[in-house]
C-alpha cells in the first residue's frame, strides 16, 4: 500500500502494533552446529499460536531466525559463484531485500557499489538466495522481494571485528539513507535485514512454519551457528510487512515501547550534542538520523541499541541504559547499581513498555524483562550445554534427566550467555560489573543538586491579593464548579474527584464556552496491546523523579552530566520555584521568559508572541541557561498570557528542531494549571516541572474565607494537592502503562481533537490530529474571551462570584448537556406513559440541537442516494429490537431492581441485557413465573473475574471481555467494603464487608496474542457464545480492532469515551478516550481494508440516545448498538450522578435497602425506550430507502456534514477522515455475514470428553491419561462446560474425572475446571494455570526422570490460579509472577513463587513453601496466605499496606498440616515430607499473611457465633 | 454540597406559624424563622443533584444546590453571593412565591421537597442582619439615563440590574410609594411593608431615583419621558381586574378583590386614602375566584371579623397528589391549602355564580349558584363544563369579591399616547429575546408584557430586560441572565 492511500480515513500506519513470541537457544561454549538451526526452527513454529494470520491463512505477520554466519555453507556456495570468502571475521554479510522492479534494484546496487568504495571498503559480490515462493501466502508474495546476499571483505587497516562490525554500520546506514533520499519508490522496498561480520538475520512475512521452507539455506545441513534468536509476529494488521518482520540486527522484541514518540523526540532533541570518539564527524553525518522513519518500535529500538553500542558500551550496559529496573524508591537495591541507574536516567529516559528482548552483539546472548515482568521468558539448561529461552516452555522437547535449571526470567532481570568464555553469568554478576564500570556514585553526590539544599532565593515574587486572585482566576478561566469540584477535594482529602454517569456535555470544539486548551488534548491509555499498570498497589515500579538541566552527550560519559536538579516529583512549590530562579552553582542558571501576547485581537497576535517567546528562548539556551522559567504571571489589561501548554510545546519543539532541547530543563510557572489533566498535558509535551501558582493560592483564598470546612492549615492543604496531582498523573501513566515520568516526560500520548493540523504540526509535532479545528488565532479568541473577563470593564465591582462551570452538574447558565431537566423529563414522561409523540419530542429536542452542537454526529446530517420506501418495507422493529444491547452495569454498581429490571425488559424484546463485572446471582437463571427472565444474555468477563466460573459462563449467549471502559479506560476499580453486602458478596464469590480490587489489567492479557488465547479459553469455556471484546475508542483503535478480529472475537464492541459509569474520577470521564464516532468509523475502516469486517459484529456504545443515534452508528459501521444512560433513564435515573456515594435517591444506583425500595421503574418503560428507538430508526431507514440494517451498515455515503453550521468553532470541523468510504473487495459484505474459526476442531478436550462419558452420563469415575505439549492449550476446559451445562455450579462429585498428562502443558491449563475434574501433570505448564478454577483439583510436578530439585526450578508460569473461585492446586515446585492473582476461593500449595503474588486475592488459601518475589499481597483484601520464612527476609517482599504479618494459630496449623499431606499425596514434595518431619522446628518459621479488613469480619463473625 | 445522606437523615419541616387564633389578630407576618439548627438540616437535606431540577424550576434560575451548601456551611456571604447573582429580592420570593422549584425539586419524587423557599428567606435576612446587603452601583457611571414606569417587582428588578449596570435610573409610580402589587396586593401578613422600605432604601442609596405619584401619560407627558431619556422599560402591571358581567353586577358590596386588599394594605400602614372603605367584618363573604388572591381576601375578611367567608371556584376540586398528566417535575396543579384556608374558610368547587341578588336597598343579599362538572380532554384539561341539573340555589352573602385575576394592562393613557402595538391577549407586544417594543427605545417587561404571572416572573422579566437595555445602550451587557449566553459573544 503506498503511503497516499495509508493516510486517507481515520487510519494511521503509524496506529500499527505487533506482539508476539520470542526465544533463543545456545550452546555455552559457542560450539557451532546444524541442530541448534533445527532446534531454533522447531521452538519456533511451536510458538505458531504466538504469531498470526490475517485475512489470508497462508501469509503469517512475519518470522525470522538470527544467527552466527554459517561460514561453510557461505563458503562453499560462494565459490560456486566463483567468489572466494576469506576466513570468518574478515568479511561482512549483506542480507538485502531489493525491490523486484529491475530498474529500482539496479539502481540500489549503483548505490551500495559507490557506497562500499567511499568508505574504502571492498565489495567481493553478491549471492542470490533460493527461496520458494510458492509456500507462502498471497498478500505476502504481493510485496516480495528479491532476496540477495552482498559480501564486503575486510580492508587492512581495520584490525579487528569490533571495528569492522562499526564500520559495516555506517555503511549500511549509509546505504540506506542514500537510496531512501535519492531513489524515489525505492525506499521503501529496499532493507538491510542484517550487514554484519558475526550474524546474519533470515527473516520474512512468513509463518513459523513457512520460514525453513521459504529459505532454502536453513534448510541446508550445511548451515551451522552456536546459536540461534528466533521471533513469531502478532500484528494488528494485515498489510505486507517483511521488513517488519523480527529479529532485527541486534534484538528480537516482544512488547511494546509505550512511550515512542518521546523516546525519539529526547533522542533527536540533543542530536547536535552528540560526538563519539568512535566515530568521525563525516561518519556521523552517514549514520543521522540514525533512527529510520516508518518503522515499528521494536525497529527504532534496534536502532538506538546500535548506535549506543558501536559508540562505546556493550550490549548488556545499553540494555541497562534503555530498560533499567524500578530503582527509584528501592531501598534494597545495591548502591552501586541504584547509582549506575541514577547516573544513566540524567542521561535517558527509559524506553518504557511490556518488554521481553532476547539481544546478541554476535558473541553475547541474552535476554531481559521489563521491570514489571509483563512478557513471560521461561528458559532452560542442560548438562549438555545448551540454553533454551523462549516465550513459553515446552517449546522445544527435551530430555527431563538432562535438565540442570528450569527457571523464568524476572522482572527487570537478565540473563546472559558469554559464548565466548562459555559461561552463563547471573544478573547480579553482569550488572554489579557495568555498575562498577565508573564512579557513578560519586559522581553523583558531587555534582547532583538538590533543591532542598540550594541556598533561599535572592529575590521573590510577592504573592498574589485577594483581588489579584479572582482576576487571575477570571483570566485563566477557573469557574465555580473547578474550585468545589476539582480543587476542594484535592486539597481537603488528597484524592482526585470521583464522579458518575458519564459525559453529555459538547466536546471542546463544539462548546460556545472558552475552553482550556487541554479539553482538546485527549489522554491515551493501554487497551489489549499493552497493559495498564496499577500505580497504587505496584507502586514500586512507578517513579515521579525527574531532573531539571542539561542532558548532554548521549553517546558519552561525563561526570558532568549529571550536574542537574534532581526532583522527587514534578510539581515545585513557590519557594522552591524561587530557589530555582535564584540557583547559581556557578555553572548552572535559571532564566525567566515572559510568556505573554498582546491582547489586542488582532490576526497573528499569538503567533507574534509565540515566536518571541522560542526566539528568546533559544537566546538563553545560548547564553548557557540551564533552566528556562516559562511565566504567565506578568499579564496586564493588555496583555493575556499564552496557554501555558501551548507556550511549553512550542518552546519544547522549537529547541527539538534546534538540537538544544537536551541543553536545559523548561519549568512551567502558570495560573491555567489547576487540574491533573492539565498537569500531564504540559509534562508530556515538553514541561519538566510546573509550579501551580494560582492553583495554590486559590486554596489559601477558600481556606481563609471560609469556603472550606476543615481545620487543616494551608500548608496541609496544599500538600494534600501536590500528593493528589502526583498520584493522579502516576494514574494517568499508568493507564497507558508507563511507569515512569522520565519516560512520560516529552512522549506526546494524546490525541488531540479540534485544532488544525497546522496548529499541531508546528507546536505539537509529531500528536495526532484527526478532525481539524482551532487555529492559533482562534485559540487566541478563547483566550482572550476569559482575558477580557477580567481585565475588562469591570462594572460589578461587588461581584466576586467566578462563572458556575456546569460540566459536572447541570447548571442553567453553565455548559450545556444533553441529558437536562427538558430531556429527563420528556423521556421518562414517554417512557412511562407509553407515548410515542412524547418520545418524538424528546428526539426532536436531542437530535436538533439547533446551533449547539454537542457531538461529532450533531454535525451530520443524512444524503439521500436512494428513493424513500414506505415504512412498511422496513424490516419490522422486532428484528431490530434484538440489535439491542443494554450496558454493561454490575449489580454492585446498580440495584438489583434496577439491574433486573433492565434484564426482563431485554430479554423480552430478544435484546441483550450486560451482567457487567460482578457475577451474577444463579437464581437469575431459572426463568420467572410469568415467563419473563432475569438471566443476562451478556457474561461480562473483566479484569477482577467476579464470580467468573465454568456455570457463569456456560450461563451466557454471550462474553464479552471488558478491556476498556469508556468512562476510565485503562484504570481498575474499587468496590469498598461497606457496599459488600450478603448478597454481592455471594455473587461475587467474595466475602461481606471485605473490599473488592479490580486491577487495571486483566492479568491474562498483556499483549494481542494473550488475548487470542482468552478468547479461545472462553469460546472452550462456551462455544455457543459470541465473544465479544469490548474496546474504548481511541486512535489506533481499529488497528486494535484489527488484531482482535484476528484473535478471533466474535464481535467488537466500540465504546465512546463518554459512556455512564457508577464510579470515575471525573478527569478519566473527561479527558481519556474520543468519542464512538471517530473509533467506530476507524474500526470499521481498517477492518474493510484488512478484509476482516465480515468475519466480525461491530457494536457500539456511548450516549446513544435515539433513533437517529442509532442509524448514524449503522452508517458508520455499527450493527449493533448498545444502550445504558437512557434505558437508565427510563427506568427512573435522574441523572443524580452520585452513583458512587450509594445514595441514589430513586433506588438505582444503590444498595442501600430504603433507598432500593424507592426504584419505581418497570421492563415495559424499558421496552417501551428500544420499542421508540427502533420505531424512529425504521422512519429515517425508510426515507432513506434501507429495508435492512445490514444494507445500512458501514454505507457512510449516506452521511454528509450539516450545510448549515454557523458556529465559528464548529465550523472548523474537517470530518472527511470520519466519513471516507473504504472500497471493499469483491465478494465481502460491509456487516458480518461468516464464522470466526476458532481452531477448535483439533483440541485435546474432545478427547478427554470423549473419555468422561461415562462420568458425564451418571457420575461414574474414569481414568484417563494422555501426552501434552506446548501447543495443547485449555485443557479441560470444554469438558468442563459440559459438566456445567449438566449439573450446574454443583458439578460433579470430586475426582470423578481423574485424568493424568505428562509434558508440557500449554497456557491455561484447566482453566475454568470444575468439580469432579482432578488432573495430574507430570512435566511442566505454561501461564495461567488453573486460571478461573471452578473447584477442580490440579497436581503439577516435574518428570519422573528430572534430577533437578523441584522445588528450585520453575514448573509453572505466570498468573496462575488467575480469578479462581473453588478448587485445590498442588505444584512440587515454583510458580511466576503473580501467583494466585485474584484468587477469591481456590486453596493452593506451591513451593516458590515470582513478584506480585496474591495480588487482589479476596478469598481463598495460599500455601507456600519458598521463597517469593516483591509486593507480595499488595491489594489482597481477603484469604489466608501461609508462607515459609527460614531466612526472614520475606517481609521486606511484602507489601503490607493491606495484609498483618501473624504467627500461625493452632488452626493454621491444622490446616497447613491437611495440606502438606495432600501435597506429598499428590506430588510426592520433598519439600512438604521434610518441612512436615521437622513440623515442630518448621512451624515456627511460618508467616500468616492475613489482610486486615478480612480479619476484622472473622474475628467478627467468630465473636457473633461464640456469643 | 452539605450532607451526602441528609435526606434520609432529615424530613422537612416548615418554620413556626403563629396559631391562627393570635394571627388573626393583626395583620402581622406570623411566619417565624428556624432556630440554627433546623436551618442547617434543613440546608443539608438538599442532593446537589445532577441534574438539579429545581434550578431549572425557578424562573430565575436561582443556583439553589450552590446556596443550600453555603447555608449548610454557614458561609453567609457565600451564600447571598449566589442567591443574589440571580435574584434580586429574594426578601420579597422567600416570602410569597408559590416555589416551582419546590415542585421540581429531586427529593420530591418521593418524599417532601427540601424547603428553598425558607432558605432563600433566612439567607436574604440574615443577610440583611449582617449588613451584607450593600449598595453595588459602580463608582463611575455609564452617563446613560433610563426611565422605569411602574415600581412593581418587574420595574425594580429591572431598575436596580441597570443601576448596576452603571446606568441613571430614575422610577415612575403612579402611586404614593414603590412596590406595586407587593405593596398594595398583597396583605401585610404575608409580606410586611417595611420589608418593601428596606429594599427602596438600598436602591436609593444605590442611586436610583423613585418619583411617586407621576402617571406617565397622565401628570407626566409620556413622549417626555421618552425624550428626556436613552431608554424606557415599561413595567406597569396587569391591573385591569377580570369582571363578572352577570345579573346584578351593580349591587353593593361587590368589590374587586384588589380595592379591597389595597384599601386594607392602606389603613394597616397609615396610608390616607380617598376610596369609600370596604369591610367584611360582620359578613358573610363569598370569594369568588381560587387562586392567590382569593385566598388573601380570605385571609383578611377574616382579620376584619367576617362572619363567614366562602371561597368558590369554578373548576373541580384538584387532586392532591399529581396524577399521571402531571408528573414530576412539572408544576403540579394540586389541592392548596394556604395559610389563609388554615385560618377558617368554607371552599366550594365546581361551582358557578349564575346572578347577585340584592334587597330592596341595592344591597347584595346573596348569589345565585349552580354545581357544574367538567369533561375534560385526554391530558386531563378542563375543556367544557355542564351545569349540574337542579343543583341551582341560593347562598346568603353581603360581601363578595372578585378575585379572578387580570385580563391586561390599563391601555388608556400611557400605552395609547405611547402608541405601543398590543398583542392578541392584549398586553404590550415585545418578545422575551429582546424585551423590545415597536417604538424605539421603549422596552417592556413583567405582566405588562407577559400577562398576569407570579411575582418570580416579574422580577425574572425585569432582569431579563435590563440585560437587553444595556446591550442597546452599550452594545454588550455583562448583566447575568438566567440561561446560558454565548460566552463569546458576550465579549467580542
Amino acid at each position: 500500500m503506498n503511503q497516499d492511500d495509508s493516510h486517507q480515513g481515520l487510519y494511521r500506519p503509524e496506529f500499527e502494533h505487533d506482539s508476539c513470541g520470542t526465544g533463543f537457544i545456545t550452546n555455552i561454549n559457542g560450539h557451532k552446529s546444524n541442530q541448534i538451526i533445527d532446534n531454533a526452527l522447531t521452538m519456533l513454529e511451536n510458538m505458531e499460536h504466538r504469531g498470526a494470520c490475517g485475512c489470508d491463512p497462508d501469509s503469517g505477520d512475519g518470522a525470522g531466525i538470527l544467527i552466527q554466519l554459517p561460514h561453510e555453507l557461505l563458503m562453499e556456495e560462494c565459490s560456486n559463484l566463483e567468489m572466494s570468502l576469506p576466513e570468518p571475521g574478515e568479511y561482512g554479510v549483506g542480507m538485502i531485500f531489493f525491490p523486484k522492479d529491475s530498474a529500482l534494484k539496479k539502481a540500489c546496487r549503483t548505490v551500495i557499489a559507490n557506497a562500499i568504495e567511499k568508505l574504502g571498503l571492498h565489495s567481493l559480490g553478491y549471492r542470490k538466495l533460493v527461496v520458494d515462493s510458492s509456500v507462502i501466502g498471497e498478500t505476502a508474495r504481493q510485496a516480495e522481494p528479491d532476496c540477495e546476499q552482498i559480501f564486503v571483505s575486510r580492508p587492512h587497516n581495520i584490525t579487528n571485528a569490533d571495528d569492522f562490525e562499526r564500520k559495516l554500520y555506517v555503511l549500511r546506514r549509509y546505504i540506506n539513507k542514500t537510496i531512501t533520499e535519492t531513489i524515489p519508490g525505492a525506499g521503501e522496498h529496499f532493507y538491510f535485514t542484517s550487514f554484519s561480520c558475526k550474524t546474519i538475520v533470515y527473516k520474512g512475512q512468513v509463518t513459523t512454519y513457512q520460514l525453513r521452507k521459504y529459505f532454502a539455506d536453513l534448510a541446508d545441513p550445511r548451515i551451522a551457528s552456536g546459536f540461534a534468536m528466533i521471533h513469531s509476529r502478532f500484528s494488528t494488521n494485515t498489510f505486507p510487512s517483511w521488513k517488519l518482520a523480527q529479529p532485527f540486527r541486534l534484538i528480537a522484541h516482544n512488547g511494546e515501547i509505550n512511550t515512542l514518540t518521546g523516546n525519539l523526540n529526547w533522542f533527536y532533541s540533543g542530536l547536535k550534542s552528540y560526538v563519539s570518539s568512535y566515530f568521525t564527524a563525516e561518519e556521523m553525518d552517514m549514520l543521522l538520523p540514525v533512527i529510520d522513519n516508518n518503522q515499528s518500535d521494536s525497529a527504532c529500538l534496534d536502532n538506538i541499541i546500535e548506535i549506543l553500542l558501536h559508540s562505546g558500551r556493550s550490549l548488556p550496559h545499553v540494555m541497562m541504559m534503555l530498560v533499567p529496573e524500578a530503582w527509584d524508591g528501592n531501598e534494597q537495591m545495591d548502591p552501586i547499581k541504584k547509582a549506575f541507574y541514577e547516573y544513566h536516567a540524567t542521561l535517558m529516559e527509559p524506553w518504557d513498555g511490556p518488554a521481553a528482548i532476547t539481544f546478541t552483539d554476535g558473541k553475547l546472548v541474552g535476554a531481559l524483562l521489563d521491570r514489571n515482568g509483563l512478557r513471560p521468558l521461561r528458559y532452560v539448561i542442560t548438562n549438555d550445554g545448551r540454553v533454551i529461552a523462549a516465550s513459553e516452555a515446552g517449546v522445544l522437547t527435551i530430555d527431563e534427566s538432562t535438565v540442570i535449571k528450569k527457571g523464568r526470567l524476572q522482572p527487570g532481570k537478565m540473563l546472559l550467555i558469554d559464548t565466548e568464555k562459555g559461561k552463563i553469568i547471573t544478573d547480579d554478576e553482569i550488572k554489579h560489573q557495568i555498575a562498577s564500570r565508573q564512579p557513578y556514585g560519586r559522581w553523583l553526590e558531587n555534582y547532583k543538586i538538590r533543591l532542598e539544599d540550594l541556598a533561599e532565593p535572592r529575590l521573590a515574587f510577592a504573592s498574589l491579593s485577594p483581588n489579584s486572585v479572582f482576576r487571575y482566576q477570571q483570566v485563566f478561566g477557573y469557574s465555580r464548579e473547578d474550585i468545589d469540584t476539582i480543587i476542594k477535594p484535592m486539597a481537603l482529602d488528597g484524592k482526585e474527584p470521583i464522579g458518575s454517569m458519564g459525559t453529555d456535555v459538547p466536546l471542546a470544539i463544539l462548546s460556545d464556552r472558552p475552553q482550556h486548551l487541554s479539553s482538546y488534548f485527549k489522554q491515551y491509555f493501554a487497551q489489549v496491546t499493552n497493559p495498564p499498570i496499577d500505580p497504587i498497589r505496584e507502586r514500586l515500579v512507578m517513579s515521579l523523579a525527574t531532573f531539571i538541566g542539561n542532558n548532554g552527550n548521549l553517546l558519552d560519559e561525563d561526570k558532568m552530566h549529571c550536574h542537574c536538579v534532581t526532583l522527587k516529583h514534578p510539581i515545585l512549590k513557590n519557594n522552591q520555584l524561587e530557589k530555582l530562579r535564584s540557583i547559581d552553582t556557578g555553572m548552572f542558571h535559571a532564566k525567566t521568559l515572559q510568556t505573554y501576547f498582546k491582547a489586542d485581537g488582532l490576526p497573528g497576535s499569538l503567533q507574534r508572541g509565540i515566536e518571541r517567546l522560542c526566539r528568546y528562548a533559544e537566546d538563553a539556551v545560548d547564553d548557557g541557561f540551564e533552566v528556562l522559567i516559562l511565566s504567565d504571571r506578568a499579564i496586564d489589561s493588555e496583555h493575556a498570557p499564552i496557554p501555558s501548554l501551548l507556550a511549553v510545546s512550542a518552546v519544547h519543539h522549537h529547541l527539538i528542531k534546534k538540537g538544544r532541547r537536551g541543553s536545559v530543563g523548561l519549568v512551567v510557572e502558570a495560573g491555567d494549571v489547576w487540574e491533573v489533566h492539565h498537569f500531564a498535558c504540559l509534562l508530556a509535551f515538553g514541561a519538566t516541572a510546573i509550579n501551580p501558582y494560582l492553583a495554590m493560592s486559590t486554596i489559601e483564598t477558600i481556606k481563609r474565607n471560609g469556603s472550606l470546612e476543615t481545620s487543616l492549615d494551608e500548608k496541609y492543604l496544599i500538600k494534600n494537592y501536590v500528593k493528589s496531582v502526583n498520584d493522579g498523573l502516576l494514574k494517568i501513566f499508568s493507564k497507558m502503562g508507563i511507569s515512569t515520568l522520565q519516560s512520560y516526560h516529552g512522549s506526546q500520548i494524546f490525541e488531540i481533537l479540534g485544532l488544525n493540523k497546522a496548529v499541531v504540526d508546528k507546536y505539537f509535532c509529531g500528536a495526532v490530529t484527526r478532525i481539524e479545528g482551532l487555529g492559533l488565532d482562534e485559540i487566541a479568541r478563547e483566550s482572550l474571551c476569559k482575558h477580557k473577563i477580567g481585565f475588562g470593564s469591570s462594572k460589578n465591582a461587588d461581584n466576586q462570584l467566578l462563572t458556575e462551570g456546569g460540566i459536572y452538574q447541570w447548571k442553567r447558565r453553565g455548559e450545556a448537556h444533553l441529558f437536562n431537566p427538558t430531556t429527563v423529563h420528556l423521556l421518562q414522561h414517554a417512557t412511562r406513559s407509553n407515548d410515542y409523540n412524547v418520545y418524538k419530542t424528546y428526539a426532536k429536542v436531542i437530535n436538533e440541537q439547533g446551533e449547539k452542537h454537542f457531538t461529532i454526529r450533531g454535525l451530520l446530517d443524512f444524503t439521500h442516494h436512494r428513493e424513500s420506501i414506505s415504512i412498511e418495507e422496513v424490516e419490522p422493529a422486532e428484528n431490530i429490537m434484538k440489535r439491542f444491547a443494554t450496558g454493561a452495569m454490575s449489580f454492585g454498581s446498580i440495584s438489583h431492581e434496577a439491574h433486573s429490571t433492565m434484564a426482563i425488559a431485554m430479554n423480552r424484546i430478544g435484546g441483550k441485557s450486560n451482567t457487567g463485572e460482578g457475577g451474577e446471582d444463579e437464581m437469575r437463571y431459572q426463568v420467572m413465573e410469568n415467563g419473563d427472565s432475569m438471566r443476562s444474555a451478556i457474561k461480562q468477563v473483566a479484569s477482577a473475574r467476579f464470580g467468573v466460573t465454568s456455570n457463569y459462563l456456560t450461563n451466557a449467549d454471550e462474553l464479552q471481555i471488558k478491556m476498556a471502559q469508556g468512562a476510565k479506560p485503562g484504570e481498575g476499580g474499587q468496590l469498598p467494603g461497606h457496599k459488600v453486602d450478603d448478597w454481592i458478596a455471594k455473587t461475587r464469590h467474595s466475602t461481606p464487608g471485605v473490599g473488592l480490587i479490580s486491577p487495571p489489567p486483566h492479568h491474562d492479557i498483556y499483549s494481542i496474542e494473550d488475548l487470542a488465547q482468552l478468547i479461545f479459553d472462553l469460546k472452550n469455556a462456551n462455544r455457543a457464545a459470541r465473544i465479544n471484546v469490548k474496546l474504548v475508542s481511541k486512535a489506533g483503535v481499529g488497528t486494535i480492532a484489527a488484531g482482535v478480529a484476528k484473535a478471533h472475537a466474535d464481535v467488537i464492541l466500540i465504546a465512546g469515551y463518554d459512556g455512564g459509569t457508577g464510579a470515575s474520577p471525573i478527569s478519566s470521564v473527561k479527558h481519556a478516550g474520543l468519542p464512538w464516532e471517530l473509533g467506530l468509523s476507524e474500526a470499521h475502516q481498517t477492518l474493510v481494508r484488512n478484509k476482516l469486517r465480515s468475519r466480525v459484529v461491530l457494536q457500539t456504545d456511548g450516549q446513544l440516545k435515539t433513533g437517529r443515534d442509532l442509524a448514524i452508528a449503522a452508517l458508520l459501521g455499527a450493527e449493533e448498538w448498545g444502550v445504558a444512560t437512557a434505558a437508565l433513564v427510563a427506568g427512573g435515573c435522574i441523572m443524580m450522578r452520585k452513583c458512587h456515594l450509594n445514595t441514589c435517591p430513586v433506588g438505582v444506583a444503590t444498595q442501600d435497602p430504603e433507598l432500593r425500595k424507592l426504584f419505581s421503574g418497570k421492563p415495559e418503560h424499558v421496552v417501551n425506550l428500544f420499542r421508540f428507538m427502533a420505531e424512529e430508526l425504521r422512519e429515517i431507514m425508510a426515507e432513506l430507502g434501507f429495508r435492512t440494517i445490514n444494507e445500512m451498515v458501514g454505507r457512510v455515503q449516506f452521511l454528509k456534514v450539516k450545510d448549515n453550521l454557523t458556529n465559528w468553532k464548529a465550523k472548523k470541523v474537517d470530518l472527511s477522515g470520519l466519513l471516507h468510504p473504504v472500497t471493499n473487495a469483491k465478494g465481502l459484505t460491509l456487516y458480518n455475514s461468516e464464522q470466526q474459526d476458532h481452531g477448535m476442531s483439533e483440541i485435546l478436550d474432545w478427547k478427554l470428553l470423549e473419555a468422561s462419558k461415562a462420568a458425564l452420563e451418571d457420575k461414574t469415575p474414569v481414568f484417563a491419561s494422555y501426552d501434552v505439549k506446548n501447543t495443547d492449550r485449555t485443557i479441560g476446559t470444554l469438558l468442563s462446560n459440559e459438566i456445567s451445562k449438566i449439573y450446574g455450579s454443583a458439578a460433579l462429585p470430586d475426582n470423578t474425572i481423574n485424568i493424568k498428562f505428562k509434558g508440557s502443558a500449554g497456557q491455561s491449563f484447566g482453566a475454568f475446571t470444575t468439580k469432579g475434574i482432578s488432573f495430574e501433570l507430570e512435566g511442566e505448564a505454561n501461564d495461567y494455570v488453573g486460571k478461573g478454577l471452578s473447584g477442580a483439583q490440579l497436581a503439577i510436578y516435574p518428570a519422573e526422570n528430572a534430577t533437578f530439585a523441584a522445588a528450585d526450578n520453575i514448573i509453572v508460569g505466570n498468573v496462575a490460579l488467575y480469578g479462581a473461585t473453588s478448587g485445590e492446586v498442588f505444584i512440587h515446585g515454583m510458580a511466576g509472577e503473580r501467583f494466585a492473582v485474584r484468587n477469591s476461593g481456590a486453596t493452593t500449595v506451591v513451593e516458590g513463587i515470582g513478584d506480585h503474588g496474591c495480588e487482589y486475592m479476596t478469598g481463598g488459601r495460599a500455601l507456600i513453601l519458598g521463597e517469593t518475589g516483591r509486593n507480595f499481597a499488595a491489594g489482597m483484601s481477603g484469604g489466608i496466605a501461609w508462607v515459609y520464612n527460614p531466612n526472614g527476609t520475606f517481609a521486606e517482599n511484602c507489601n503490607t499496606e493491606m495484609v498483618d504479618l501473624d504467627p500461625l494459630s493452632i488452626k493454621d496449623e491444622e490446616e497447613i498440616l491437611t495440606l502438606l499431606r495432600k501435597h506429598i499425596q499428590l506430588t510426592d514434595s520433598k519439600v512438604a515430607k521434610e518441612l512436615l518431619n521437622g513440623w515442630k522446628e518448621a512451624s515456627g518459621k511460618f508467616v500468616k499473611v492475613y489482610p486486615k479488613e478480612y480479619k476484622k469480619v472473622l474475628e467478627k463473625l467468630e465473636y457473633q457465633a461464640v456469643s | 454540597m452539605g450532607k451526602v445522606t441528609g435526606f434520609q437523615e432529615f424530613d422537612r419541616e416548615l418554620p413556626q406559624k403563629a396559631p391562627v387564633a393570635e394571627r388573626i389578630k393583626n395583620y402581622n407576618e406570623f411566619v417565624g424563622l428556624y432556630p440554627d439548627e433546623k436551618l442547617n438540616q434543613q440546608s443539608a437535606r438538599c442532593m446537589n443533584c445532577g441534574i438539579p431540577f429545581c434550578h431549572s424550576g425557578c424562573p430565575l434560575g436561582n443556583i439553589i444546590p450552590e446556596f443550600n451548601d453555603a447555608v449548610y456551611r454557614k458561609n453567609w456571604e457565600e451564600a447571598y453571593q449566589i442567591l443574589s447573582s440571580t435574584n434580586n429580592f429574594p426578601e420579597f420570593t422567600g416570602r410569597i412565591c408559590p416555589a416551582p422549584c419546590e415542585s421540581a425539586c429531586v427529593l420530591g419524587i418521593n418524599k417532601p421537597a427540601v424547603a428553598i423557599e425558607e432558605i432563600e428567606k433566612h439567607i436574604i435576612e440574615i443577610a440583611y442582619a449582617k449588613n451584607l446587603v450593600k449598595p453595588v452601583a459602580p463608582l463611575i457611571k455609564t452617563g446613560k439615563k433610563v426611565a422605569v414606569i411602574g415600581s412593581g417587582p418587574a420595574g425594580l428588578a429591572a431598575a436596580a440590574q441597570l443601576s448596576k449596570a452603571g446606568h441613571s435610573v430614575t422610577v415612575f409610580e403612579r402611586d404614593d410609594k414603590a412596590g406595586g402589587l407587593l405593596r398594595y396586593g398583597i396583605p401585610d401578613f404575608k409580606l410586611e411593608k417595611w420589608v418593601i422600605d428596606r429594599r427602596i432604601k438600598i436602591m436609593e442609596e444605590d442611586g436610583v431615583e423613585f418619583k411617586y405619584n407621576v402617571e406617565v401619560g397622565k401628570n407626566l407627558a409620556a413622549d417626555e419621558v421618552v425624550r428626556t431619556h436613552d431608554a424606557v422599560v415599561l413595567s406597569g402591571g396587569s391591573t385591569i381586574p377580570r369582571d363578572l358581567p352577570i345579573p346584578g353586577r351593580e349591587l353593593k358590596g361587590i368589590h374587586f378583590a384588589m380595592d379591597f386588599l389595597k384599601q386594607q394594605n392602606k389603613r394597616v400602614s397609615d396610608t390616607k386614602f380617598d376610596a369609600e372603605d370596604i369591610f367584611a367584618t360582620g359578613k358573610d363573604v363569598v370569594v369568588i375566584g381560587g387562586g392567590d388572591t382569593g385566598s388573601d381576601c380570605v385571609g383578611t375578611s377574616n382579620r376584619q371579623g367576617a362572619a363567614s367567608v366562602k371561597q368558590f371556584e369554578v373548576m373541580f376540586r384538584p387532586p392532591e397528589a399529581r396524577t399521571a398528566h402531571m408528573p414530576w417535575p412539572t408544576y403540579p396543579m394540586v389541592l392548596k391549602v394556604t395559610s389563609s384556608h388554615e385560618e377558617g374558610a368554607d371552599r366550594y368547587w365546581g361551582i358557578n355564580t349564575k346572578e347577585f341578588l340584592g334587597d330592596e336597598n341595592g344591597e347584595l343579599r346573596a348569589i345565585k349558584v349552580t354545581d357544574v362538572t367538567w369533561e375534560t380532554d385526554f391530558l386531563g384539561r378542563p375543556v367544557k363544563f355542564t351545569e349540574v341539573e337542579g343543583s341551582e340555589r341560593e347562598i346568603p352573602c353581603q360581601r363578595v369579591f372578585l378575585a379572578m385575576g387580570f385580563v391586561n394592562p390599563q391601555h388608556e393613557g400611557m400605552l395609547k399616547k405611547l402608541g405601543v402595538e398590543l398583542d392578541v391577549r392584549k398586553n404590550v407586544n415585545a418578545n422575551d429575546k429582546t424585551y423590545r417594543t415597536n417604538v424605539s427605545k421603549v422596552f417592556a417587561a413583567g405582566d405588562m408584557r407577559r400577562g398576569q404571572s407570579l411575582v418570580v416572573w416579574a422580577i425574572s422579566e425585569g432582569r431579563e430586560a435590563a440585560r437587553k437595555v444595556d446591550e442597546f445602550l452599550m452594545g454588550h451587557s455583562t448583566l447575568e441572565s438566567k440561561d446560558a449566553v454565548n460566552e463569546f459573544d458576550q465579549v467580542f
